[in-house]
């Protein structure tokens, strides 16, 4: 029977919604599933894992000055747990990807990232060429099986559980590495990543005035706020909004995109999106290939008239 | 600081892949992605990792760049290329088969050991296998730190103080040289390579050796089974006007 390790993420307070759709994964290859929460203080973070369905065990281990962020701090010790467990798992989130293969690489194992079907206990699928291919995986059976979920592929698991908490020592970050800071630039809107529905803005928007039709929008609608790679390199939005292939793969109920012709880089992050709305003003954009609805229109015309009937 | 660092090489990873306006397609016989007559280019991450490391050069921190591809003989047009655009010098380590990243790690180290270099710089990710593993992976078996994602790269005084893309918005870290460092897309725009350059590009070396020589075992750890095209969405209705989407969005339930 596999037993399954998974490394949970968090801001230091609550536990990431990452986390519990990881468990999904797990839960999809069958067994014993424990999570290891690594953190300064441990206690919020671990009492939320543990009231995730479908975990045995919550292992904590605790860091100090920011070491949780740091994958040069946490990869021995997740070595040393490791020991007995035939997954290791982390989301296939900037924290998961900066993490799992150094684990992976110090286990003397290969790592299969962006796990997306489980089709057996050692058998995967994930995508290639920013998902214009599919690919059918093996790994040994033998060896510990690490992997990064692809976060969009699976629904959060549900709460209700109270698995037990054990502490499990604690993990120091090697002198040769140093958190900073973190400048984050979330506000008060849904998080991009869990948002029911996400409006995004492209290059046409021109200017970071002109993006606060979206911002409007958006709030009109209660939905989080994505761009394309376009409109974070022309300084439009912060980098963390970007959704794409090298951004955040999302898969909202809604998602409008605005002014986005439909880079295949830029679909890749929204292939599993429940509704794909299109607004362009040419015709022949290829987001239209995509969209379930489209409408073809100057965006500085319709979007404040969309903002208003819905508000 | 009076401690004295020595002017450092760095080591840039070059992989070869499909160019990223190719829109790859599956074969019919599920075996992999045709190749046939399709442009191959340097990965674009990999650009900007050795634009990086020809500034740190110009800006007097570098004295070397080193270009490295492991791959298929074809990958010296990539290292060429490389050279092209300012490295000093190429190693190309011939693998036939397709090169997963613990291998390419493993042979990194190799030439780590061999180059002592005070930087690696790869890109964050290969548009190829799309893994993201290769860079922590060397890092954890050279012992050293990884800043991973880097928008922003300063070195002085033997320490790399990198900003790096989280999901969570900008986060900068610093770690002691040597060090691992992957690149994401805004650090920099790369340069054009000039005519004059590539006629220069082919005096300088190039060296090739299998990989065997390194001591590495090829062979991959991750079986590739069957290769699909991902599933089509459907392409949708149209509608008039701002009316229009409301009620196709009412008809839906989403507003
Ligand atoms: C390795 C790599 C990785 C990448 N990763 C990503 C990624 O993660 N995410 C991503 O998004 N991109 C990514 N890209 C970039 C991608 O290829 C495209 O360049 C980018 O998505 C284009 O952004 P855009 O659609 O906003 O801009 P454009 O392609 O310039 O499209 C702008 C659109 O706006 C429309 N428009 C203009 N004015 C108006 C108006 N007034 N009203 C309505 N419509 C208007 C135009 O018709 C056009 O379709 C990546 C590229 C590479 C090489
Ligand atoms: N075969 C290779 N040759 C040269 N560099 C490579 C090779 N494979 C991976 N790399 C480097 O590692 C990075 C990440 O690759 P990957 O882990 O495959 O996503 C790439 O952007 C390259 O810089």
């Amino acid at each position: 029977m596999s037993k399954i390790l998974i490394i949970a993420e968090h801001d230091s307070q609550t536990l990431n919604a990452s986390t519990a759709k990881t468990l999904t994964c797990a839960a999809a290859i069958g067994g014993e599933i424990d999570v290891a929460v690594f953190a300064d203080s441990v206690d919020a973070v671990a009492a939320e894992a543990a009231a995730l369905d479908g975990v045995a065990k919550v292992l904590t281990v605790t860091t100090s000055d920011n070491g949780f962020r740091l994958a040069a701090a946490l990869a021995p010790k997740l070595v040393a747990m490791a020991e007995g467990y035939s997954h290791v798992l982390a989301p296939s989130t900037t924290f998961g990807k900066d993490l799992l293969p150094r684990v992976a690489a110090l286990l003397g194992v290969a790592q299969v990232s962006d796990v997306m079907a489980v089709l057996g206990s050692h058998e995967f699928q994930r995508p290639i060429y920013a998902g214009n291919a599919i690919v059918n995986v093996t790994v040994p059976a033998d060896q510990v099986m690490a992997g990064t979920v692809r976060t969009a592929s699976f629904a959060a698991a549900g709460t209700g559980g109270s698995a037990s908490i054990e502490a499990a020592g604690s993990a120091e970050a090697p002198s040769h590495t140093r958190y900073v800071k973190l400048e984050a630039s979330g506000g008060e809107r849904p998080d991009l990543q869990s948002a029911p529905r996400v409006v995004s803005g492209g290059r046409a928007l021109g200017s970071e005035e002109n993006f606060d039709i979206i911002y409007q929008l958006a709030d009109a609608m209660g939905a989080g706020v994505g761009a394309s790679r376009a409109a974070v390199d022309a300084g439009y939005v912060p980098n963390d909004m970007q959704v794409g292939q090298t951004g955040k793969i999302i898969a909202p109920d809604l998602y409008v995109a605005i002014g986005i012709s439909g880079a295949i880089q830029h679909l890749t992050g929204i292939k599993d999106a429940g509704t794909i709305v299109a607004i362009n003003k040419d015709a022949e954009a290829p987001i239209f290939e995509v969209a379930d609805i489209g409408l073809v229109g100057d965006l500085f015309n319709i979007i404040p008239e969309l903002t208003q009937k819905l508000g | 600081n009076s401690k004295h660092y020595p002017i450092m090489k760095i080591l840039v990873g070059l992989k070869r892949v499909i160019d990223y306006n190719v829109r790859v397609q599956v074969k019919p016989d599920g075996t992999g992605v045709v190749t046939d007559g399709v442009k191959m280019s340097i990965n674009p991450f990999d650009e900007i990792a050795l634009e990086e490391a020809l500034r740190l050069r110009e800006a007097g921190v570098a004295e070397e760049v080193i270009v490295v591809s492991i791959g298929p003989g074809a990958a010296q047009q990539q290292l060429r290329t490389g050279l092209a655009m300012g490295a000093d010098r190429a190693i190309l380590v011939e693998a036939d088969e397709e090169v997963q990243p613990l291998t390419a790690a493993r042979v990194l180290l190799a030439l780590v050991e061999k180059e002592q270099p005070g930087l690696v710089m790869l890109g964050k990710q290969a548009i190829d296998d799309d893994c993201s593993q290769t860079g922590q992976m060397l890092a954890a078996l050279w012992d050293r730190p990884q800043a991973t994602f880097a928008s922003e790269v300063v070195v002085a005084d033997g320490v790399a103080t990198v900003t790096r893309e989280v999901d969570a918005g900008l986060e900068t870290i610093q770690v002691d040289l040597p060090a691992l460092i992957t690149v994401d897309l805004r650090l920099n725009e790369p340069r054009f390579v000039k005519l004059p350059d590539i006629m220069k590009a082919k005096k300088k070396p190039l060296d090739e050796m299998p990989l065997a020589d390194l001591g590495v075992a090829s062979g991959n750890f991750v079986n590739t089974g069957t290769f699909a095209p991902p599933a089509q969405r459907e392409r949708g209705i149209m509608v008039e006007d701002v009316d229009g989407l409301m009620s196709a969005l009412k008809d839906k339930g989403l507003v």
